[in-house]
């Protein structure tokens, strides 16, 4: 089903008509228990609060009711008079006060087993960015971003959307079950905040700061979570999937990964040394441009006036080489513009540049090569 | 003194034929009414473009995807809709109910200081036309949310953001001065008679929230500074680079932000123990604890901030505190509620419009209570925080509760600023299509927010999709039933209605039904004596 909203009108009938094609998904309406102890505590804290309060509103509103119901002028009632009960106040401040006593003290139990992140086994980095997490193994040589796999021919109705909408990312966070893992989480730019139901755990990313938090899930499976704190127009598209599998599997999973990043590094080795072609740069420099630089620069290069720079016919993509070198291997401090040098690779860095010197009518012929990104790096050390 | 009392006696008439007219009487007035009618068609108008954002925020989540509007935008949408609702709404109706009303309640003849009245109500539209217009900005207006945390309104926002603090800063002026007034007013010109615990609970409620107000207005001005000098002028307040840090961010906008939160609802317990008693034809029960409750409220709404900060990372014990504080608030609330509902008890009630909706205020109000004490526990906020619950939540405090009571407090009042009746069958079809459509809108919010969708989302998962189709045709449903209050409401200043008598409801009680209605341009010239 291809939907192209031509107009205004167009696109208001296209949301009024699209049949849903997502009827196959389960409606939830309550809070996950999750899948480890700790969420299992937090979803048994919410009913138990929850059942108090329902049994409150029902009580002070069938009281209400009763009151609706038969002290109305039109039955006849005359007004009574009364306007003042010491001892009934003092009951109903007690009252609620003991309620709430009830409720604080399996709330402080949990709160206190939740903040502790005493005796972990395993410790992951998670930082956030506008808009993707990286997740870095502190145990292991392991570290890698991951980015939402969603399309936006799905995100703007030119594919059906698949069943994962949103939730689904290019590499998930793999962790290993029945083992005390620990998230040490921050940003590198605005506050985002790291959010997985069945963890219960949702927590600030602060620009600077580090946050912990823990969890210990109990069954392999799949558990999908998203960004909770408003980060930017990318917000609702970073997601995070986490993939928890048997300790034994984990380890498995996790040489492997070693292994295959290790010859990725060395496979960069050897690219520094190695031409590539312009074609070759343009169609990787695209790629990449797509999934990192396009949210704010836009996929067209036009950039968006008075917040992200238009790359497109003007500025340095057009004229000096280094200085745009510079500002995608370092970022730009005090503005949006991040360090690219620790999430992509010196192929890819010279590939995006490439990409931008030559895209959209900008044609200045310039090839960047590994080497030169190696040389830059090096003359600046 | 003896010729100024002397001359007052007369400058009834004189006034009625000197007044200027046309735009003249409204750019210079400094009589109380006309500039509560100011402030309150002001907040009306308000309330319809607030509530226009709030319709094409609906119309992109009726379905998943990106169909209307880019994501860029929609965050401009969200940021002005709470912005406008909170600052242009809520608050400006309460500031002109509080300048029609405060001073017929407490037998005065204007407020204390009439041309700041003047000014603290002109600068308002200034700093609305500031804001609205830095839309059109290149780069878009405001797109980091109502409470702008740093560093998504600092390093990272657009050059509009100046013109948010300039127009944040004339806001919290008119608030200031505002709140000065009322005070005054209260405290110096109450008639002979009317000691404190003679006031009607309205002028109570006013008079703690504009204490609440000149407490907490200057901490937003200092926040909003600290982000324009972080923006333009390389200070590191919210950078931990230049050794700032953004938590501080909230710490200072939350200490503003939660009284903020009881100064758009403590006149609304004002409102509705003036109405409740009125239909129900019985004195308020428990006026002192009423008092107290409402000074108790006022008090631990500073001490209560970080409860909207479970998740920044702070240590367990201001988490403990600050959780057991928040669940405190529920005692004098609650006191509140059965209060009021003691009320009721075995009164004699009639349900005229002004009463259907104080009731649906106390139940729905009520809801949002409960789910507030569910938030207010910290292990489990750490599931509810900034998802479609908190979303359900506070519009069901601010909707239900502030709103409906603003709505009650016209339809209680419109009589004798008019001198009209409402139309009775256009007021009650507007409560009954308010009533079932702000559920339909804001009950599903619950059910959407446990599931895990997160608050300020474009774009959605589509397992949250079926619920998000209803929740936007109750909005629709909403946004339209509150053109029959603008009829409603419009006919009334048009003075076509039955007209009003000086006491239109049987059971009411208070000065401001002694004088005729409409209520005449001077009203106790000299005062009235209170017994």
């Amino acid at each position: 089903m291809i939907v192209k909203p031509k107009s205004l009108l167009g696109a208001v009938a296209a949301v009024l008509y699209t049949p849903n094609s997502f009827a196959n998904n389960e409606v939830r309406i309550n809070l996950t228990p999750g899948i480890s102890d700790m969420s299992q505590k937090v979803y048994d804290l919410h009913m138990l609060v929850f059942y108090i309060c329902v049994v409150v509103a029902v009580g002070v509103f069938s009281v209400m009711l009763v009151s609706i119901i038969r002290h109305r002028k039109s039955r006849g009632r005359k007004p009574a008079t009364f306007h003042e009960n010491v001892k009934v106040e003092i009951v109903w401040t007690i009252i609620p006060f003991l309620i709430l006593i009830a409720m604080a003290v399996p709330a402080t139990i949990t709160l206190l087993e939740l903040d502790n992140t005493d005796d972990s086994e395993l410790s992951i980095v998670v930082t956030g960015s506008q808009w993707r997490w990286h997740y870095n193994y502190l145990d292991y040589d392991v570290q890698f971003q991951s980015i939402l796999a969603t399309p936006n021919e799905q995100i703007y109705g030119r594919l059906p959307k698949g069943e994962n909408y949103l939730h689904e990312v290019d590499r998930p966070l793999v962790l290993p079950t029945n083992t005390k893992v620990r998230f040490l989480i921050t940003s590198e730019d605005v506050i985002h905040s790291w959010f997985v139901p069945e963890f219960a755990i949702k927590r600030d990313a602060n620009p600077g700061y580090i946050n912990e938090s823990w969890t210990n899930i109990k069954e392999p499976g799949i558990y999908r979570g998203s960004c909770a704190e408003l980060c930017g127009q990318g917000h609702a598209f970073m997601p995070i999937v986490v993939i928890a599998k048997e300790p034994a599997d984990f380890d498995i999973w996790i040489r492997s990964e070693e292994q295959r990043l290790a010859a990725e590094a060395e496979q960069e080795e050897k690219l520094l040394a190695m031409e590539m072609s312009k074609d070759d740069l343009m169609e990787l420099g695209r790629n990449i441009f797509l999934s990192q630089c396009s949210a704010c620069h836009q996929p067209n290069g036009q950039g968006i006036p008075g917040v992200f720079p238009r790359l497109a016919g003007e500025g340095i993509s057009v004229t000096d080489k280094q200085a745009h070198i510079n500002i995608v291997v370092n970022g730009s401090s005090g503005t949006a513009m991040q360090s690219f040098k620790n999430s992509l690779s010196m192929s890819e860095l010279a590939a995006v540049i490439t990409y931008e010197r030559n895209a959209w009518g900008n044609d200045t012929g310039d090839l960047v090569q590994a080497a030169d990104i190696f040389n830059f790096i090096q003359g600046e050390e | 003194m003896s010729t100024a009392v002397a001359e007052s006696k007369d400058a009834h008439d004189v006034h009625q034929h000197n007044k200027p007219t046309g735009i003249k009487r409204w750019l210079f007035t400094t009589n109380h009414k006309d500039i509560g009618t100011l402030y309150l068609w002001f907040s009306f108008l308000m309330f319809l473009i607030g509530g226009s954002f709030a319709m094409v925020i609906r119309l992109e989540l009726f379905q998943p995807g990106m169909q209307i509007i880019e994501p860029h935008f929609f965050n401009q949408m969200t940021t002005m809709h709470g912005v406008v609702m909170v600052f242009g709404a809520v608050m400006p109706a309460f500031v002109g109910l509080a300048n029609w009303m405060i001073p017929l309640m407490i037998g005065a003849p204007d407020m204390a200081l009439p041309r700041m009245n003047n000014w603290s109500f002109w600068i308002l539209p200034v700093a609305f036309i500031i804001m609205l217009s830095s839309m059109f900005m290149p780069g878009g207006g405001p797109a980091f949310g109502w409470t702008f945390y740093a560093p998504l309104s600092t390093t990272y926002s657009a050059d509009s953001t100046a013109l948010f603090v300039f127009s944040m800063h004339i806001m919290g002026m008119s608030s200031i001065m505002g709140a000065i007034n009322v005070i005054v007013t209260i405290v110096n010109m109450r008639a002979p008679g009317m000691n404190y615990m003679k006031m009607p609970m309205f002028v109570w409620t006013w008079l703690i929230t504009a204490f609440l107000l000149i407490a907490v207005m200057p901490v937003l001005a200092g926040v909003v500074t600290m982000v324009l000098t972080d923006k333009f002028f390389g200070t590191s307040f919210f950078s931990a680079a230049g050794g700032g840090d953004p938590v501080l961010f909230q710490h200072l906008f939350w200490f503003f932000g939660h009284p903020e939160v009881y100064i758009m609802i403590l006149p609304s317990f004002g409102i509705i123990s003036a109405i409740i008693p009125t239909f129900a034809r019985k004195p308020l029960f428990g006026y002192s604890s009423m008092v107290y409750a409402t000074a108790s409220i006022a008090g631990l709404s500073f001490l209560v901030w970080a409860h909207h900060m479970f998740t920044t990372g702070m240590p367990t014990f201001a988490l403990l505190f600050f959780m057991y504080m928040t669940m405190l608030i529920a005692v004098p609330t609650g006191v509140k509620v059965f209060n009021w509902i003691t009320t009721m008890w075995r009164g004699s009630m009639t349900f005229e419009v002004p009463m259907l909706f104080a009731i649906a205020f106390v139940v729905l109000f009520t809801i949002g209570g409960l789910s507030g004490i569910m938030l207010g526990v910290t292990p489990v906020d750490y599931q509810y925080h900034d998802t479609y619950f908190v979303i359900a939540h506070f519009h069901y405090v601010l909707v239900t509760g502030a709103v409906f009571s603003i709505m009650a407090a016209a339809y209680y009042w419109v009589p004798k600023w008019s001198g009209v009746m409402f139309d009775e069958g256009l007021g009650k079809l507007h409560f009954w299509c308010s009533l079932i459509s702000v559920n339909i809108l804001f009950f599903p919010m619950h059910f959407v927010g446990l599931a895990g969708m997160p608050r300020r989302y474009p774009d959605y998962a589509l397992q949250f999709a079926d619920l998000n189709a209803i929740i936007s045709v109750g909005g629709f449903l909403f946004g339209l039933s509150q053109l029959i209050f603008l009829v409603v409401m419009v006919k009334c200043a048009m003075k076509k209605g039955e007209p009003a008598p000086a006491k239109p409801w049987e059971g009411a009680e208070g000065l401001e039904w002694t004088v005729p209605s409409p209520a005449p341009y001077h009203t106790f010239d000299t005062p009235p004596e209170v017994k």
